[in-house]
């Protein structure tokens, strides 16, 4: 619970926000007693016969009770302005570069790294240190997405053609839900991600294990899943570093045992929804793009055993 | 009701031509010349604004009704976690035909159609500027509504949002002809509604009876002269849009097309600088509506006027200037975003002081009733403020980016359309349903489904502000069990079962009202506007004698009544045409009659509306049957004789001029 909440923050920019939503909140709650309150106040004066009010009095006190609702509002504009300051003004230093990347209907995640040989890629599923601001670099693959954090921070569009960033910075570990909020088709429902705020030298272990190709299968299962992978439809459209297979148009699977979801956050990463979704991810998340596979019983069994090793 | 201010007295009859017999005889001439068109051909040329308004308001409401059952439909899928009920695919379709429907085919046609029953009554004319046009615009609106409306049947409505972003709704994303339904159905509506606007705007500047200054305009009227304005400025943006957008889809340009030059936020700028103006282009009616019954049910005129008018003026103006607030989160700049931030946040000024008016007014109430009309009119001091105040919420960019385009947002503007829009909606329907029907709708009914109607909207929607910052998106067909929004949303779905109830009632309501309401007479609830002082419904021809004013109640006192207008001719279709700001009389203008033309040129551009969805040359073939369907409608008659002319002028007539539309 609360792992997608606005009102539960888990970072400085989002606390920021909570805050001035609070502000707001109890401003308007005044505002709007006061306003109801005054409607029912006149409609009872308004019931009993008094004698006829002086006009000019009246229109006064209409335009002092506009004078105030103007010094409210120009009171929650510097409120707000203050706030996005704020927020543009924690600091960057050091920071951690990830670069995000939105596909119907999935995420693409890479960490930035000077040496090709060092990025990560990953996908659906965001690693970050607690206490190190982190510069997400957006793009779109085909149409507009927004990547929403709630927890750690508000959204921003990942446009076709165009480059947003997203700053945000963790301060208490945990393990959050982001999810696209820009409606973008058939399954814009089904598009989330899990974002894992650990301390700094959890995440240092969990980057380095990824930068690792794939384990070479063990068992001779292992071995024939690695097979069916490479020539069989996987390999079309995935990438699995160490294998043959390496196209990029779907999920890295290099190290997809060590996620939590498959689908994009869709359900589970359990051997029985994995097979599900080998055999029919129709069924799963109706409209995405990846096809049936139409393994047999010992394949799909073997792909299963190859894919738990890709930890 | 009839307990209102009945017994007020016509305008007084001081010119000694306008005795009885003579006014019999006036009568029954007018009545000759105006009679409604007979028969089905009469039912397809008719171009009375009585007749042609009452069409618009059920037809939109036909279209409510249709988009209410798409809501019905939906909450019924989000009511549980995992629903399979409805799938993506439909799923898709439904909300984004909902939010079409609600926007082009209900909300702005509805106050558009009663404007055009009410306004031409309420500025002493009788008939609207360009009758013809008017009709047109009918036949458009209502064929854009069943091309809708076709497609969703056959499973190709649009299921781009009704926002149609490319490149989801462009060439390469957008399924099969889907998202041009959805461009072709703009164009559909907003050709009918610019009509309609220009019809208005010319009513109220030209056709006020003599008297009737621009500060003696009632507030309705003054309402929809503002929209009109706003119409004619903001809906020719998505027009050019939705023409670029099927012009990438059907030639291949290249509009948004970020691949070859274009530009996916391009589309949302031109898009929302209309989106945004055509809030207040179905908010500002109401508020005039608001004024209309405020002031009726208080028994006096609503305080401060003049602060009144300006108030509708200023929020026209800034509404043009904030589009932008929906695109906070698509990483514009950080200064243009606090100018359209302050620009956001300023718009409630003038909306405040017309709050504080209406207190004011109430709270200085001669003789309050809390009529049925009138709890409609209180609750949207319950209701929008709430919309309004989170609006103030969401015009600070980094709250916005927190919860742009989830359900908080989704209650924020049906706080704000409902509570804005149709409840006083509702309430004008019942306030002016005598007028229309020549009887009262029941109290009791009414108040039942008033009731009803507060308490389900309330537990419909207010649970989704929760939800919106519990992190659930908007749009979407599902959401896990695991998330914890199960029980919000099945609230909000039991709170749509009441709505939907409460609408049930009130459509009991008006039909069953039509045979069995109380009869209404003139003016059953003592209004002070000239509607009050014709029969209801009014004759073919609206009054006679014409009114004119001399104070901005006529009714209220008809003791400083100006004499009424003599001298047109009853065997002609004649009106008087005065000046913008004084209505000082110009000229005369004969008005035209019934025509079959505009129903042949709307099936003529409805043809090549549809057809060009599906190949270019739709758009050159098309055009040809609509030039001729329009030169036969326009095709010249026979000018006033110059004689005649001469003669008029030498008497001290006003000049007739003919009138050709």
């Amino acid at each position: 619970m609360h792992i997608q909440s606005v009102l539960h923050p888990a970072g400085i920019e989002a606390a920021l926000v909570s805050r001035l939503w609070w502000v707001m909140f109890w401003t308007c709650a005044v505002v709007w007693v006061a306003v109801a309150g005054a409607m029912l106040f006149a409609i009872r004066r308004g019931r009993t016969r008094v004698a006829p009010a002086n006009e000019r009095s009246v229109f006064r006190n209409v335009l002092v009770a506009a004078g105030i609702s103007l010094v409210a509002l120009v009171w929650l504009l510097f409120e707000s302005v203050l706030t996005g300051r704020a927020q543009e003004n924690v600091s960057t230093k050091d920071s951690l570069h990830i670069q995000v990347t939105g596909y119907q209907w999935w995420w693409d995640v890479q960490y930035e790294n000077p040496v090709p040989s060092l990025q990560v890629t990953a996908a659906n599923e965001i690693h970050i240190p607690v206490g190190r601001a982190v510069v997400v670099d957006l793009f779109a693959g085909d149409v507009i997405h927004s990547l929403w954090i709630p927890n750690l921070q508000g959204k921003i569009d990942l446009i076709p053609g165009r480059h947003n960033t997203l700053t945000l910075r963790a301060d208490a570990p945990g393990i959050y839900r982001g999810q696209c909020a820009e409606y973008c088709g058939a399954q814009h429902a089904h598009m989330a991600l899990v974002v894992v705020a650990e301390p700094a030298e959890q995440f240092e272990r969990w980057l380095s294990a990824n930068r690792a190709p794939a384990p070479a299968p063990v068992t001779p299962s292992q071995v024939r899943g690695k097979e069916v992978v490479e020539r069989g439809p996987c390999a079309m459209c995935h990438n699995i570093t160490g294998s043959l297979a390496s196209a990029r148009t779907a999920p890295d699977l290099t190290h997809i045992a060590s996620r939590s979801t498959i689908g994009a956050a869709t359900v589970p990463n359990t051997r029985g929804y994995l097979a599900g979704w080998i055999l029919d991810p129709q069924h799963i998340k109706p409209g995405n793009r990846m096809p049936p596979t139409g393994l047999s019983d010992e394949e799909l069994q073997a792909v299963l055993d190859y894919l738990e090793t890709l930890k | 009701m009839s307990e209102g201010l009945t017994g007020v007295p016509l305008l007084t009859d001081q010119d000694e031509r306008l005795t009885s017999d003579f006014l019999e005889g006036e009568e029954r001439k007018l009545r000759d010349t105006w009679k409604y068109a007979e028969g089905f051909f009469g039912w397809c040329a008719e171009t009375d604004h009585k007749r042609i308004g009452r069409r618009f308001v059920i037809t939109a409401f036909v279209w409510f009704a249709m988009a209410g059952v798409l809501a019905a439909l939906m909450r019924i899928q989000l009511s549980r976690p995992e629903n399979t009920f409805l799938g993506p695919d439909l799923y898709n379709q439904i909300f984004t035909t909902h939010g079409t429907t609600m926007m082009f085919l209900f909300a702005v046609p509805v106050w558009l159609g009663l404007a055009i029953y009410m306004v031409p009554l309420q500025v002493g004319a009788r008939s609207i500027c360009f009758p013809r046009l008017v009709a047109y615009a009918y036949w458009m609106f209502l064929f854009g509504g069943i091309f809708l409306y076709t497609n969703f049947f056959l499973n190709t409505g649009p299921d781009v949002g009704w926002f149609s972003y490319p490149p989801l709704a462009g060439a390469e994303y957008g399924i099969g002809k889907r998202p041009d339904v959805w461009a072709q159905l703009i164009t559909f509506s907003e050709v009918s509604s610019l009509a309609t606007a220009t019809a208005i705007v010319c009513t109220v500047l030209k056709l006020r009876t003599p008297g009737m200054s621009l500060n003696r305009i009632p507030l309705f009227v003054w309402s929809m002269l503002v929209v009109s304005a706003m119409i004619i400025f903001a809906m020719p943006a998505v027009m050019v849009s939705s023409t670029c957008l099927i012009l990438d889809r059907l030639v291949s340009t290249h509009f948004f097309n970020q691949a070859e030059g274009g530009d996916p936020l391009l589309w949302q700028h031109l898009f929302w600088f209309f989106g945004h103006p055509e809030v207040y282009i179905i908010f500002l009616p109401a508020l005039g509506a608001l004024s209309e019954i405020i002031s009726t049910f208080t028994g006096r005129p609503v305080v401060g006027y003049v602060s009144m008018i300006l108030s509708l003026i200023a929020t026209a103006f800034i509404g043009f200037g904030v589009w932008v607030h929906h695109m906070f989160a698509t990483g514009l700049p950080q200064l243009g975003q606090s100018f359209f931030t302050a620009a956001s946040i300023m718009i409630v000024a003038p909306t405040s002081v017309q709050i504080f008016n209406w207190i004011a007014t109430v709270w200085t109430a001669r003789r309050l009733r809390l009529t049925t009309p009138m709890l409609y009119a209180l609750s949207f001091f319950f209701i929008f403020i709430i919309g309004g105040l989170t609006g103030v919420m969401l015009a600070a960019v980094p709250l916005d980016r927190q919860v742009h385009d989830t359900f908080f947002v989704v209650a924020h503007f049906h706080y704000v359309l409902i509570g804005g829009s149709v409840f006083p909606l509702l309430g004008a329907v019942t306030f002016w349903y005598p007028k229309l029907t020549g009887r009262l709708m029941s109290e009791g009914l009414g108040k039942l489904a008033y009731w009803l109607l507060f308490v389900g909207f309330n537990l419909t929607f207010f649970p989704m502000h929760l939800l919106g910052l519990a992190g659930m998106p908007r749009r979407v067909y599902t959401y896990p069990a695991s998330m914890g929004w199960g029980g919000l949303n099945m609230l909000a779905s039991l709170g749509a079962a009441v709505m939907a109830l409460s609408l049930l009632i009130y459509l009991v309501n008006v039909v069953v009202s039509l045979r069995s309401g109380a009869l209404a007479g003139n003016n059953p609830w003592g209004v002070a506007t000239l509607d009050g002082a014709t029969a209801s419904p009014p004759p073919a021809y609206n009054f006679v004698p014409s009114p004119t004013v001399g104070s901005r109640e006529p009714l209220w006192h008809s003791e400083i009544s100006p004499p009424p207008v003599v001298g047109l001719s009853a065997a002609k279709r004649e009106v008087l045409v005065t000046r913008v700001l004084d209505a000082e009389p110009d000229h005369r203008y004969e008005m035209p009659g019934p025509s079959i033309w505009p129903l042949v040129s709307a099936i003529a551009t409805s043809v090549m509306f549809v057809w060009s969805i599906f190949n270019p040359w739709g758009v050159v073939w098309g055009s040809i049957p609509i030039t001729a369907a329009l030169v036969l409608w326009f095709w010249p008659k026979r000018g006033v004789p110059p004689a005649r002319l001469a003669a008029d002028a030498a008497a001290g007539h006003l000049t007739p001029r003919e009138m050709v539309s």
